[in-house]
């Protein structure tokens, strides 16, 4: 069996190279299709490792909690709230937390206005602890500290895109700038952290939690959003499962009522890009895969041509005692290997492609190769190879060797 | 025991409603070391009694042993095997594979025995050397002459030691010279031992040979032999 194999594989080759041009057009669908596959592969496995590095940047032992209203219970104008005394509650309660800050953002438009320049950005209200659960780092002057807090005082700190888009200077410390018809000084300029999916992180103003407060009037119906970050030893789970039952209970809810509120991790966070990126590979694949289908049906169409072509030949070789197997064998890897083949252009011209593209759009990161995706493209092209090489390969090998032989 | 013999062997073709009888009873022995031609026009059924011979196809009735084995009872690939085995086709239009050279042609009857390279390679030079073809391995069959061309299918018949030599019309696209040549070659191979069955049309080539069958409507006609084939064992 391994011996005609080897021997097949040899006159198949043969074949292959005797025809060379037919032989790499008939592969071109192929080519093709395993290239698009791997190329869109590479670029959306590699933007997947990149928003990876980014979120474990971030910090993964970091919570968000916010508040969460069914879609159905908003169309009846409920709102569930989460407050500060809820803060409150899970600062005094809750164990294995080391910092805790909430966030409350600006309801009204986020206008900034510096000079004549005006922009719109993320306007949040924190507390000093935000530092640390959120791992920001100052570039320029200080964080929000705890006595600006208690004071209320008008001091904001910018991101980086704030300050470009505001066209201020390298350094905006010192500077004051309009939020709302108020008069803010800035303080602190954080450190870059670049863009996910698109996304500035860096477009960013935080104030005082107080002056927030104060800003919106000392509502007392807002709505905040409570981020923590875990000490060292805290398991995750257990967290949250304290986390849940303290605001379950402070919010009166039975037991058969669903949370009003979410519990989010960085890396939940994480896994819903993950599963964004990786519908869009599944559907790209999908999409892409019939065009290995039409490049299977290029393939049997020569081989039909070339069992036609060649059947004086199978006749020959049955005359001189070919078996059948013999003849199945070589025209069914004479398919495999001219998929195959695709396959390989196909998967290097598919790396260069995303690599190309990747590098070619500027902050796209670089793209990159999954083994997985290596074996799928080759073991799909042999699929197709088997699948569409054996009708006519058993189409030659049927054929009767007198017919064959008359065959002009 | 003869090493092929018929017993009223038939065989019949469905022509739409009209049933043609290209064999009609035949019961033949040859020997082994024989040297037979098949004569007869066009329709005679001489092409019939090839494909027969050469477990090409089956009888529609009859027995045909080859070498003491019943054809009758064997399936597509048990014929191959027979065919590789047992017999060395000689076609009038040479019937070489295109793409491979002298060599790769005569090499490749080894390969549906299952034998290696190396081995496979010996053997065919040695038997591209018995027909005078030593220095012309490596050309492909549109690189050669017409009787060079015959020199290598006829190696490729004798590569695998058969039982019998099967020329159909072997000098049929052949000129005067090369015929010659040919059948001097035949001769030689008769000389040491090999038995063949020659079907031709040409008298000249029937003289050759030390048995000729004439057919005529799908019978024998005649069987003579001449007073040269006295070789039988």
């Amino acid at each position: 069996m391994l011996f005609s194999l080897i021997e097949s594989s040899r006159s198949a080759l043969a074949s292959i190279i005797a025809h060379g041009l037919r032989s790499f057009l008939t592969t071109l669908g192929i080519v093709i299709g395993v290239a698009s596959v791997i190329a869109v592969i590479s670029v959306t496995q590699g933007m997947s490792s990149f928003i990876g590095d980014t979120f474990a940047s971030l910090g993964s032992n970091s919570l968000t909690i916010q508040s969460y209203t069914p879609f159905e219970d908003q169309m009846k104008g409920i709102r569930a709230r989460l407050t500060p005394e809820d803060m409150e509650l899970i600062e005094r309660r809750a164990e294995g937390i080391a910092s805790i800050t909430p966030v409350l953002f600006a309801n009204r438009a986020s206008q900034i206005k510096f000079g004549s320049q005006t922009a719109f950005s993320r306007i949040m209200g924190t507390t000093y602890a935000f530092q640390d659960v959120s791992q920001s780092y100052m570039s320029l002057g200080r964080f929000i500290a705890q006595s600006d807090n208690l004071t209320r005082r008008r001091v904001v700190i910018i991101g980086d895109k704030v300050r470009e888009n505001l066209n201020m200077p390298d350094n905006p410390v010192n500077e004051y700038v309009d939020i709302g018809g108020e008069w803010f000084k800035i303080v602190g300029l954080m450190e870059a952290k670049g863009e996910i999916m698109g996304q500035s992180q860096d477009d960013i103003v935080l104030m005082p939690y107080n002056t927030m407060r104060s800003l919106q009037g000392n509502q007392a119906r807002t709505d905040i959003q409570i981020q923590l970050s875990l000490s060292e030893s805290a398991v995750l789970e257990n967290v949250t499962a304290q986390l849940t039952t303290l605001l379950r209970n402070a919010h009166d809810l039975d037991s058969d009522e669903d949370d009003d509120f979410q519990i989010q991790t960085a890396e939940q966070l994480m896994e819903t890009f993950d599963t964004v990126i990786n519908m869009v590979t599944i559907v790209i694949g999908g999409i892409v895969s019939i065009s290995l289908l039409v490049g299977g049906i290029g393939i049997m169409n020569i081989m039909l041509v070339s069992v036609t072509e060649r059947t004086r030949e199978i006749g020959i070789c049955k005359a001189i005692g070919a078996k059948r197997h013999h003849i199945l064998m070589q025209f069914l890897i004479e398919a495999l290997l001219l998929s195959l083949l695709g396959g390989l252009i196909g998967l290097a011209i598919g790396y260069g492609l995303g690599t190309l593209i990747s590098s070619s759009i500027p902050s796209f990161p670089p793209a990159s190769i999954p083994l997985w995706s290596v074996a799928l493209a080759l073991g799909f092209s042999g699929f197709v190879g088997v699948l569409f090489g054996i009708l006519p390969a058993a189409k030659a090998a049927n054929l009767d060797p007198i017919d064959a032989l008359r065959y002009e | 025991m003869a090493l092929i013999e018929l017993n009223g062997v038939t065989k019949y073709y469905e022509m739409g409603d009209q049933v043609v009888k290209a064999l009609d009873g035949i019961d033949i022995d040859v020997e082994k070391n024989d040297y037979l031609a098949f004569i007869g026009s066009s329709g005679s059924g001489k092409s019939t009694m090839l494909n027969i011979l050469g477990c090409l196809d089956k009888p529609s009735s009859g027995q045909y042993h080859l070498n003491g084995k019943n054809v009758e009872s064997l399936d597509a690939n048990e014929l191959s095997e027979i065919r590789n085995l047992e017999i060395g086709f000689i076609f009038q239009s040479f019937n070489l594979l295109p793409r491979a050279t002298a060599l790769g042609n005569v090499m490749q009857p080894l390969v549906y025995r299952g034998i290696g390279h190396r081995k496979r390679k010996e053997m065919a030079m040695e038997s591209l050397e018995r027909v005078g073809l030593g220095d012309r391995v490596d050309h492909l069959p549109n690189q050669l002459s017409g009787g060079q061309r015959q020199r290598v299918a006829i190696a490729r018949a004798l590569v695998t030691h058969p039982s019998i030599l099967l020329a159909d019309e072997p000098t049929g696209n052949l000129d005067s010279q090369t015929t010659i040549e040919i059948m001097q070659l035949f001769d030689e191979l008769h000389a040491e031992g090999h038995t063949l069955i020659v079907v031709t049309h040409e008298d000249e080539i029937a003289q050759h040979c030390h048995r000729v069958v004439e057919m005529k409507d799908g019978r024998v006609f005649n069987d003579s032999t001449t007073s040269s084939a006295a070789v039988t064992s």
